[in-house]
Protein backbone atom coordinates (compact mmCIF):
# COMPACT_ATOMS: atom_id res chain seq x y z
CA UNK A 1 0.00 0.00 0.00
CA UNK A 2 1.26 3.42 -0.89
CA UNK A 3 1.51 6.29 1.51
CA UNK A 4 -1.47 8.06 -0.01
CA UNK A 5 -0.92 11.45 1.51
CA UNK A 6 2.63 11.60 0.21
CA UNK A 7 2.05 10.37 -3.34
CA UNK A 8 4.04 12.54 -5.68
CA UNK A 9 3.19 13.31 -9.28
CA UNK A 10 -0.06 13.44 -11.21
CA UNK A 11 -3.16 11.44 -10.24
CA UNK A 12 -2.62 8.75 -12.87
CA UNK A 13 0.75 7.93 -11.37
CA UNK A 14 -0.98 6.43 -8.34
CA UNK A 15 -3.11 4.13 -10.50
CA UNK A 16 -0.08 3.18 -12.59
CA UNK A 17 1.61 1.93 -9.44
CA UNK A 18 -1.57 0.09 -8.39
CA UNK A 19 -1.67 -1.71 -11.75
CA UNK A 20 2.04 -2.57 -11.51
CA UNK A 21 1.59 -3.95 -7.99
CA UNK A 22 -1.47 -5.92 -9.08
CA UNK A 23 0.40 -7.41 -12.04
CA UNK A 24 3.28 -8.40 -9.77
CA UNK A 25 0.91 -9.99 -7.26
CA UNK A 26 -0.92 -11.91 -10.00
CA UNK A 27 2.36 -13.17 -11.47
CA UNK A 28 3.57 -14.45 -8.10
CA UNK A 29 0.17 -15.97 -7.37
CA UNK A 30 -0.15 -17.80 -10.70
CA UNK A 31 3.37 -19.14 -10.28
CA UNK A 32 2.53 -20.34 -6.78
CA UNK A 33 -0.65 -22.04 -8.01
CA UNK A 34 1.22 -23.77 -10.84
CA UNK A 35 3.91 -25.06 -8.51
CA UNK A 36 1.42 -26.10 -5.86
CA UNK A 37 0.04 -28.63 -8.35
CA UNK A 38 3.60 -29.87 -8.87
CA UNK A 39 4.30 -29.90 -5.12
CA UNK A 40 1.12 -31.87 -4.47
CA UNK A 41 2.12 -34.57 -6.92
CA UNK A 42 5.65 -34.79 -5.55
CA UNK A 43 4.59 -34.78 -1.89
CA UNK A 44 1.90 -37.39 -2.43
CA UNK A 45 4.33 -39.49 -4.45
CA UNK A 46 6.81 -39.42 -1.58
CA UNK A 47 4.14 -40.40 0.92
CA UNK A 48 3.09 -43.29 -1.30
CA UNK A 49 6.67 -44.42 -2.04
CA UNK A 50 6.69 -43.55 -5.72
CA UNK A 51 8.53 -40.93 -7.74
CA UNK A 52 5.93 -38.52 -9.09
CA UNK A 53 6.60 -36.25 -12.07
CA UNK A 54 10.38 -36.17 -12.64
CA UNK A 55 10.88 -36.24 -16.40
CA UNK A 56 9.99 -32.80 -17.79
CA UNK A 57 12.94 -30.56 -16.95
CA UNK A 58 15.26 -30.97 -13.93
CA UNK A 59 13.35 -32.81 -11.16
CA UNK A 60 10.24 -32.45 -13.31
CA UNK A 61 10.12 -28.74 -12.53
CA UNK A 62 8.76 -27.83 -15.98
CA UNK A 63 5.79 -30.19 -15.55
CA UNK A 64 3.27 -27.42 -14.67
CA UNK A 65 4.26 -25.51 -17.83
CA UNK A 66 3.82 -28.63 -19.95
CA UNK A 67 0.42 -29.30 -18.39
CA UNK A 68 -0.66 -25.71 -18.99
CA UNK A 69 0.41 -25.70 -22.65
CA UNK A 70 -1.33 -29.03 -23.21
CA UNK A 71 -4.61 -27.75 -21.75
CA UNK A 72 -4.52 -24.55 -23.80
CA UNK A 73 -4.28 -26.58 -27.01
CA UNK A 74 -7.20 -28.83 -26.09
CA UNK A 75 -10.50 -28.25 -27.79
CA UNK A 76 -13.28 -26.90 -25.57
CA UNK A 77 -16.15 -29.38 -25.84
CA UNK A 78 -19.50 -27.79 -25.17
CA UNK A 79 -22.27 -30.39 -24.85
CA UNK A 80 -25.50 -29.54 -26.68
CA UNK A 81 -27.64 -29.28 -23.58
CA UNK A 82 -25.61 -26.70 -21.67
CA UNK A 83 -26.37 -23.05 -21.13
CA UNK A 84 -23.20 -21.68 -22.74
CA UNK A 85 -22.81 -18.24 -21.06
CA UNK A 86 -23.37 -19.69 -17.59
CA UNK A 87 -21.27 -22.76 -18.40
CA UNK A 88 -18.19 -20.70 -19.29
CA UNK A 89 -19.03 -17.90 -16.89
CA UNK A 90 -19.03 -20.27 -13.92
CA UNK A 91 -15.45 -21.35 -14.65
CA UNK A 92 -14.28 -17.77 -15.11
CA UNK A 93 -16.09 -16.66 -11.94
CA UNK A 94 -14.49 -19.40 -9.83
CA UNK A 95 -10.97 -18.51 -10.87
CA UNK A 96 -11.62 -14.76 -10.77
CA UNK A 97 -12.81 -14.96 -7.16
CA UNK A 98 -9.84 -17.09 -6.12
CA UNK A 99 -7.53 -14.35 -7.44
CA UNK A 100 -9.54 -11.28 -6.43
CA UNK A 101 -9.51 -12.18 -2.74
CA UNK A 102 -5.77 -11.49 -2.63
CA UNK A 103 -6.30 -7.72 -2.84
CA UNK A 104 -6.43 -7.44 0.96
CA UNK A 105 -3.92 -10.07 2.15
CA UNK A 106 -0.85 -8.41 3.70
CA UNK A 107 2.47 -10.23 3.07
CA UNK A 108 4.60 -7.74 5.03
CA UNK A 109 4.17 -4.54 7.02
CA UNK A 110 2.56 -2.21 4.46
CA UNK A 111 2.82 -4.76 1.63
CA UNK A 112 -0.83 -5.06 0.69
CA UNK A 113 -2.62 -4.00 -2.47
CA UNK A 114 -5.54 -2.39 -0.64
CA UNK A 115 -5.35 -1.69 3.08
CA UNK A 116 -9.09 -2.08 3.68
CA UNK A 117 -10.45 -1.51 7.17
CA UNK A 118 -12.99 -4.21 6.36
CA UNK A 119 -10.45 -6.73 5.08
CA UNK A 120 -11.93 -9.67 6.99
CA UNK A 121 -15.42 -8.93 5.68
CA UNK A 122 -14.06 -8.59 2.14
CA UNK A 123 -12.44 -12.03 2.35
CA UNK A 124 -15.60 -13.55 3.85
CA UNK A 125 -17.72 -12.00 1.08
CA UNK A 126 -15.44 -13.16 -1.73
CA UNK A 127 -15.22 -16.70 -0.38
CA UNK A 128 -19.02 -16.80 0.01
CA UNK A 129 -19.35 -15.90 -3.67
CA UNK A 130 -17.37 -19.04 -4.48
CA UNK A 131 -20.59 -21.03 -4.07
CA UNK A 132 -22.04 -19.34 -7.16
CA UNK A 133 -19.32 -20.61 -9.47
CA UNK A 134 -19.91 -24.18 -8.40
CA UNK A 135 -23.69 -24.23 -8.30
CA UNK A 136 -23.87 -22.41 -11.67
CA UNK A 137 -21.47 -24.96 -13.16
CA UNK A 138 -23.64 -27.79 -11.86
CA UNK A 139 -26.85 -26.26 -13.16
CA UNK A 140 -25.58 -24.98 -16.51
CA UNK A 141 -24.06 -28.36 -17.40
CA UNK A 142 -27.58 -29.83 -17.60
CA UNK A 143 -26.28 -33.28 -16.78
CA UNK A 144 -27.02 -35.48 -13.77
CA UNK A 145 -23.64 -35.82 -12.13
CA UNK A 146 -22.72 -32.13 -12.27
CA UNK A 147 -26.17 -31.24 -10.96
CA UNK A 148 -25.81 -33.51 -7.92
CA UNK A 149 -22.21 -32.42 -7.38
CA UNK A 150 -23.14 -28.74 -7.54
CA UNK A 151 -25.96 -29.17 -5.00
CA UNK A 152 -23.78 -31.13 -2.62
CA UNK A 153 -20.98 -28.65 -2.93
CA UNK A 154 -23.21 -25.64 -2.30
CA UNK A 155 -24.71 -27.21 0.84
CA UNK A 156 -21.27 -28.20 2.08
CA UNK A 157 -19.74 -24.77 1.54
CA UNK A 158 -22.51 -22.83 3.24
CA UNK A 159 -22.56 -25.25 6.18
CA UNK A 160 -18.89 -24.78 6.93
CA UNK A 161 -19.02 -21.07 6.27
CA UNK A 162 -21.11 -20.70 9.43
CA UNK A 163 -18.32 -22.22 11.51
CA UNK A 164 -15.72 -20.08 9.72
CA UNK A 165 -17.71 -16.93 10.45
CA UNK A 166 -17.88 -17.70 14.17
CA UNK A 167 -14.14 -18.43 14.23
CA UNK A 168 -13.56 -15.00 12.69
CA UNK A 169 -15.63 -13.47 15.49
CA UNK A 170 -13.30 -14.94 18.13
CA UNK A 171 -10.29 -13.49 16.30
CA UNK A 172 -12.00 -10.09 16.11
CA UNK A 173 -12.60 -10.20 19.86
CA UNK A 174 -8.86 -10.57 20.44
CA UNK A 175 -7.68 -8.17 17.73
CA UNK A 176 -10.42 -5.52 17.90
CA UNK A 177 -10.09 -4.73 14.19
CA UNK A 178 -11.21 -6.09 10.83
CA UNK A 179 -8.08 -4.79 9.13
CA UNK A 180 -5.84 -7.77 8.39
CA UNK A 181 -2.65 -5.76 8.95
CA UNK A 182 -3.89 -4.69 12.39
CA UNK A 183 -4.78 -8.30 13.21
CA UNK A 184 -1.20 -9.32 12.43
CA UNK A 185 0.21 -6.40 14.44
CA UNK A 186 -1.91 -7.50 17.42
CA UNK A 187 0.16 -10.70 17.45
CA UNK A 188 3.55 -8.96 17.60
CA UNK A 189 6.10 -10.18 20.16
CA UNK A 190 7.06 -13.70 19.18
CA UNK A 191 5.34 -17.04 18.93
CA UNK A 192 3.83 -16.74 22.43
CA UNK A 193 1.72 -13.78 21.27
CA UNK A 194 0.34 -15.43 18.15
CA UNK A 195 -3.36 -16.15 18.41
CA UNK A 196 -2.70 -19.86 17.91
CA UNK A 197 -0.88 -19.86 21.27
CA UNK A 198 -3.82 -18.33 23.13
CA UNK A 199 -7.34 -19.41 23.98
CA UNK A 200 -7.97 -19.45 20.24
CA UNK A 201 -5.99 -22.62 19.55
CA UNK A 202 -9.10 -24.82 19.10
CA UNK A 203 -10.47 -22.16 16.75
CA UNK A 204 -7.40 -22.57 14.54
CA UNK A 205 -8.19 -26.28 14.26
CA UNK A 206 -11.84 -25.54 13.46
CA UNK A 207 -10.80 -22.93 10.91
CA UNK A 208 -8.53 -25.41 9.19
CA UNK A 209 -11.15 -28.17 9.09
CA UNK A 210 -13.70 -25.72 7.70
CA UNK A 211 -11.06 -24.59 5.19
CA UNK A 212 -10.65 -28.15 3.98
CA UNK A 213 -14.42 -28.38 3.54
CA UNK A 214 -14.80 -24.99 1.84
CA UNK A 215 -12.12 -25.70 -0.73
CA UNK A 216 -13.70 -29.13 -1.38
CA UNK A 217 -10.44 -30.80 -0.43
CA UNK A 218 -9.94 -34.25 1.05
CA UNK A 219 -11.33 -35.65 3.28
CA UNK A 220 -14.34 -33.48 2.36
CA UNK A 221 -14.10 -33.78 -1.44
CA UNK A 222 -17.62 -35.18 -1.82
CA UNK A 223 -18.66 -32.73 -4.56
CA UNK A 224 -16.25 -34.53 -6.87
CA UNK A 225 -16.22 -37.93 -5.18
CA UNK A 226 -15.07 -39.97 -8.19
CA UNK A 227 -16.60 -43.22 -7.09
CA UNK A 228 -20.09 -41.70 -6.83
CA UNK A 229 -20.26 -38.61 -9.02
CA UNK A 230 -17.61 -39.11 -11.75
CA UNK A 231 -16.13 -35.59 -11.69
CA UNK A 232 -18.86 -33.85 -9.70
CA UNK A 233 -19.73 -30.33 -10.80
CA UNK A 234 -17.00 -30.20 -13.46
CA UNK A 235 -17.81 -33.51 -15.20
CA UNK A 236 -18.78 -31.78 -18.46
CA UNK A 237 -15.83 -29.39 -18.54
CA UNK A 238 -12.78 -29.75 -20.73
CA UNK A 239 -9.69 -27.77 -21.73
CA UNK A 240 -9.07 -24.42 -20.02
CA UNK A 241 -12.52 -24.06 -18.41
CA UNK A 242 -11.74 -27.28 -16.57
CA UNK A 243 -8.30 -25.93 -15.72
CA UNK A 244 -9.92 -22.79 -14.26
CA UNK A 245 -11.82 -24.93 -11.74
CA UNK A 246 -8.74 -27.00 -11.04
CA UNK A 247 -6.45 -24.00 -10.57
CA UNK A 248 -9.18 -22.14 -8.68
CA UNK A 249 -9.23 -24.95 -6.12
CA UNK A 250 -5.48 -24.66 -5.65
CA UNK A 251 -5.62 -20.87 -5.50
CA UNK A 252 -8.30 -21.21 -2.82
CA UNK A 253 -6.09 -23.59 -0.85
CA UNK A 254 -3.32 -20.99 -0.87
CA UNK A 255 -5.85 -18.33 0.12
CA UNK A 256 -7.17 -20.32 3.08
CA UNK A 257 -3.58 -20.98 4.18
CA UNK A 258 -2.74 -17.28 3.90
CA UNK A 259 -5.90 -16.40 5.82
CA UNK A 260 -5.01 -18.89 8.57
CA UNK A 261 -1.46 -17.49 8.65
CA UNK A 262 -2.74 -13.94 9.02
CA UNK A 263 -5.36 -14.72 11.65
CA UNK A 264 -3.53 -17.22 13.83
CA UNK A 265 0.14 -17.60 12.91
CA UNK A 266 1.30 -13.99 13.15
CA UNK A 267 1.37 -13.25 9.41
CA UNK A 268 4.79 -11.92 8.41
CA UNK A 269 6.10 -11.70 11.99
CA UNK A 270 9.07 -13.88 12.99
CA UNK A 271 8.50 -16.46 15.76
CA UNK A 272 11.49 -15.15 17.76
CA UNK A 273 12.85 -11.62 17.86
CA UNK A 274 16.32 -13.06 17.23
CA UNK A 275 15.12 -14.21 13.81
CA UNK A 276 13.85 -10.78 12.80
CA UNK A 277 16.71 -10.38 10.30
CA UNK A 278 14.88 -12.73 7.92
CA UNK A 279 12.46 -10.59 5.85
CA UNK A 280 8.73 -10.72 6.59
CA UNK A 281 7.54 -12.04 3.22
CA UNK A 282 9.75 -15.11 3.68
CA UNK A 283 8.14 -15.83 7.05
CA UNK A 284 4.74 -15.36 5.49
CA UNK A 285 5.59 -17.73 2.63
CA UNK A 286 7.06 -20.31 5.03
CA UNK A 287 3.91 -20.32 7.20
CA UNK A 288 1.62 -20.54 4.18
CA UNK A 289 3.77 -23.38 2.88
CA UNK A 290 3.48 -25.25 6.18
CA UNK A 291 -0.33 -24.94 6.08
CA UNK A 292 -0.39 -26.10 2.46
CA UNK A 293 1.69 -29.13 3.38
CA UNK A 294 -1.01 -30.14 5.85
CA UNK A 295 -3.59 -29.84 3.05
CA UNK A 296 -1.55 -32.28 0.94
CA UNK A 297 -0.84 -34.50 3.92
CA UNK A 298 -4.57 -34.77 4.65
CA UNK A 299 -5.22 -35.78 1.05
CA UNK A 300 -2.60 -38.52 1.15
CA UNK A 301 -3.76 -39.84 4.53
CA UNK A 302 -7.47 -39.50 5.19
CA UNK A 303 -10.36 -41.41 3.63
CA UNK A 304 -13.41 -39.49 2.43
CA UNK A 305 -16.34 -38.81 4.77
CA UNK A 306 -19.91 -39.81 4.00
CA UNK A 307 -22.31 -36.97 3.28
CA UNK A 308 -24.35 -37.37 6.48
CA UNK A 309 -21.09 -37.43 8.48
CA UNK A 310 -19.99 -34.27 6.73
CA UNK A 311 -23.21 -32.49 7.65
CA UNK A 312 -23.08 -33.75 11.22
CA UNK A 313 -19.54 -32.43 11.70
CA UNK A 314 -20.54 -29.05 10.30
CA UNK A 315 -23.84 -28.43 12.08
CA UNK A 316 -23.73 -30.58 15.21
CA UNK A 317 -20.06 -30.45 16.16
CA UNK A 318 -18.30 -27.36 14.81
CA UNK A 319 -21.23 -24.93 15.06
CA UNK A 320 -22.17 -25.50 18.74
CA UNK A 321 -18.51 -25.72 19.71
CA UNK A 322 -17.54 -22.41 18.06
CA UNK A 323 -20.68 -20.76 19.44
CA UNK A 324 -19.70 -21.73 22.99
CA UNK A 325 -16.13 -20.64 22.31
CA UNK A 326 -17.22 -17.17 21.15
CA UNK A 327 -18.99 -16.64 24.48
CA UNK A 328 -16.01 -18.07 26.38
CA UNK A 329 -13.44 -15.86 24.62
CA UNK A 330 -15.64 -12.80 25.14
CA UNK A 331 -16.23 -13.51 28.85
CA UNK A 332 -12.60 -14.36 29.63
CA UNK A 333 -11.40 -11.30 27.70
CA UNK A 334 -13.78 -9.00 29.60
CA UNK A 335 -12.98 -10.55 32.99
CA UNK A 336 -9.25 -10.18 32.46
CA UNK A 337 -9.58 -6.79 30.78
CA UNK A 338 -7.43 -7.95 27.86
CA UNK A 339 -9.79 -6.91 25.07
CA UNK A 340 -8.60 -4.01 22.90
CA UNK A 341 -10.11 -0.72 24.07
CA UNK A 342 -11.07 -2.22 27.45
CA UNK B 1 -4.15 13.91 -3.87
CA UNK B 2 -6.27 10.78 -3.64
CA UNK B 3 -8.37 10.14 -0.54
CA UNK B 4 -7.54 7.02 1.46
CA UNK B 5 -10.92 5.39 0.77
CA UNK B 6 -10.79 6.01 -2.96
CA UNK B 7 -7.23 4.70 -2.96
CA UNK B 8 -8.03 1.52 -1.06
CA UNK B 9 -11.35 0.60 -2.67
CA UNK B 10 -10.18 1.81 -6.08
CA UNK B 11 -7.18 -0.50 -5.79
CA UNK B 12 -9.51 -3.40 -5.03
CA UNK B 13 -11.54 -2.56 -8.13
CA UNK B 14 -8.45 -2.31 -10.33
CA UNK B 15 -7.15 -5.62 -9.00
CA UNK B 16 -10.53 -7.26 -9.56
CA UNK B 17 -10.55 -6.06 -13.16
CA UNK B 18 -7.08 -7.50 -13.70
CA UNK B 19 -8.03 -10.82 -12.08
CA UNK B 20 -11.13 -11.01 -14.27
CA UNK B 21 -9.06 -10.28 -17.38
CA UNK B 22 -6.68 -13.14 -16.54
CA UNK B 23 -9.53 -15.60 -15.91
CA UNK B 24 -11.48 -14.58 -19.03
CA UNK B 25 -8.38 -14.68 -21.23
CA UNK B 26 -7.62 -18.19 -20.03
CA UNK B 27 -11.14 -19.33 -20.93
CA UNK B 28 -11.07 -17.73 -24.39
CA UNK B 29 -7.53 -18.79 -25.38
CA UNK B 30 -8.37 -22.39 -26.42
CA UNK B 31 -11.06 -21.09 -28.79
CA UNK B 32 -8.30 -19.21 -30.64
CA UNK B 33 -5.46 -21.75 -30.65
CA UNK B 34 -6.96 -25.22 -30.15
CA UNK B 35 -7.68 -27.42 -33.17
CA UNK B 36 -11.39 -28.07 -33.51
CA UNK B 37 -12.21 -31.60 -34.63
CA UNK B 38 -15.38 -33.01 -36.20
CA UNK B 39 -18.65 -32.88 -34.30
CA UNK B 40 -19.42 -36.56 -34.03
CA UNK B 41 -22.83 -37.61 -32.82
CA UNK B 42 -22.75 -38.70 -29.18
CA UNK B 43 -19.68 -36.72 -28.34
CA UNK B 44 -21.63 -33.70 -27.23
CA UNK B 45 -24.40 -35.40 -25.31
CA UNK B 46 -24.53 -35.09 -21.52
CA UNK B 47 -22.31 -37.62 -19.78
CA UNK B 48 -24.23 -40.51 -18.30
CA UNK B 49 -21.80 -43.43 -18.24
CA UNK B 50 -22.33 -44.16 -21.94
CA UNK B 51 -26.13 -44.32 -21.90
CA UNK B 52 -28.33 -41.77 -23.58
CA UNK B 53 -29.70 -39.48 -20.92
CA UNK B 54 -32.74 -41.12 -19.33
CA UNK B 55 -34.57 -38.04 -18.16
CA UNK B 56 -34.18 -34.33 -17.64
CA UNK B 57 -31.02 -33.68 -15.65
CA UNK B 58 -32.56 -30.82 -13.70
CA UNK B 59 -34.37 -33.03 -11.29
CA UNK B 60 -36.27 -31.94 -8.22
CA UNK B 61 -34.00 -30.65 -5.49
CA UNK B 62 -34.02 -32.71 -2.32
CA UNK B 63 -35.76 -30.74 0.43
CA UNK B 64 -32.78 -31.31 2.73
CA UNK B 65 -30.70 -28.93 0.63
CA UNK B 66 -33.35 -26.24 1.07
CA UNK B 67 -33.34 -26.85 4.82
CA UNK B 68 -29.58 -26.33 4.91
CA UNK B 69 -30.01 -23.12 2.92
CA UNK B 70 -32.60 -21.77 5.39
CA UNK B 71 -30.46 -22.68 8.41
CA UNK B 72 -27.49 -21.02 6.74
CA UNK B 73 -29.32 -17.71 6.30
CA UNK B 74 -30.29 -17.62 9.99
CA UNK B 75 -26.77 -18.27 11.22
CA UNK B 76 -25.04 -16.10 8.65
CA UNK B 77 -27.19 -13.15 9.73
CA UNK B 78 -26.32 -13.91 13.33
CA UNK B 79 -22.64 -13.76 12.43
CA UNK B 80 -23.16 -10.46 10.64
CA UNK B 81 -24.58 -9.12 13.94
CA UNK B 82 -21.63 -10.52 15.88
CA UNK B 83 -18.95 -8.80 13.78
CA UNK B 84 -19.38 -5.19 15.01
CA UNK B 85 -20.08 -6.45 18.53
CA UNK B 86 -16.81 -8.43 18.56
CA UNK B 87 -14.72 -5.57 17.23
CA UNK B 88 -15.90 -3.18 19.96
CA UNK B 89 -16.55 -5.44 22.96
CA UNK B 90 -13.61 -3.94 24.87
CA UNK B 91 -15.37 -0.56 24.74
CA UNK B 92 -18.97 -1.58 25.39
CA UNK B 93 -18.01 -3.93 28.23
CA UNK B 94 -20.34 -6.15 30.26
CA UNK B 95 -23.48 -4.29 29.18
CA UNK B 96 -22.72 -5.10 25.55
CA UNK B 97 -21.85 -8.64 26.52
CA UNK B 98 -25.17 -9.12 28.34
CA UNK B 99 -27.25 -7.72 25.47
CA UNK B 100 -25.58 -10.06 23.01
CA UNK B 101 -26.12 -13.00 25.35
CA UNK B 102 -29.88 -12.31 25.27
CA UNK B 103 -29.77 -12.38 21.46
CA UNK B 104 -27.59 -15.51 21.39
CA UNK B 105 -29.84 -17.15 23.99
CA UNK B 106 -32.87 -16.76 21.73
CA UNK B 107 -30.91 -18.25 18.85
CA UNK B 108 -29.63 -21.10 20.99
CA UNK B 109 -33.20 -22.02 21.92
CA UNK B 110 -33.94 -22.16 18.19
CA UNK B 111 -30.84 -24.26 17.57
CA UNK B 112 -31.79 -26.67 20.34
CA UNK B 113 -35.30 -26.99 18.88
CA UNK B 114 -33.91 -27.72 15.41
CA UNK B 115 -31.54 -30.28 16.89
CA UNK B 116 -34.29 -32.09 18.82
CA UNK B 117 -36.58 -32.05 15.78
CA UNK B 118 -33.75 -33.59 13.76
CA UNK B 119 -33.42 -30.69 11.33
CA UNK B 120 -29.65 -30.66 11.72
CA UNK B 121 -29.21 -34.34 10.91
CA UNK B 122 -29.00 -35.40 7.29
CA UNK B 123 -30.92 -38.66 7.69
Amino acid sequence: MLDLGGTEGPWWFFWLIVVAQGAGALAVLLGAVAYLTYAERRVMASMQLRRGPNVVGPFGLLQPMADGVKLIFKQILIPQAVNVPLFLGAAVLTFFLALAAWAVVPVNAGWVLADLNLGVLYLLAISSFGVYGIILAGWASNSKYPFLGGLRSAAQMVSYEVATGLVLVTVLLQAGSLNLSHIVEAQRGGVGHWFIASLLFPMFIVFFIAGLAETNRHPFDLPEGESELVGGFHTEYSSMPFALFFLGEYANMILVSAFATTLFLGGWLPPLQALAFIPGPLWFAAKVGACLFVFLWARATLPRYRYDQLMRIGWQRLLPFTLVWVVLVAAVGLAQGTLPGG
Amino acid sequence: MISANLGAYGSVLVFMAMAFAVAAAAAVLPFLVARSTSHEAGRETPYECGFDAFSDARAKVDVRFCRVAILFIVFDLEIAFLFPWAATLGVIGWVGFASMMVFLGVLTVGLAYEWIKGALAWD
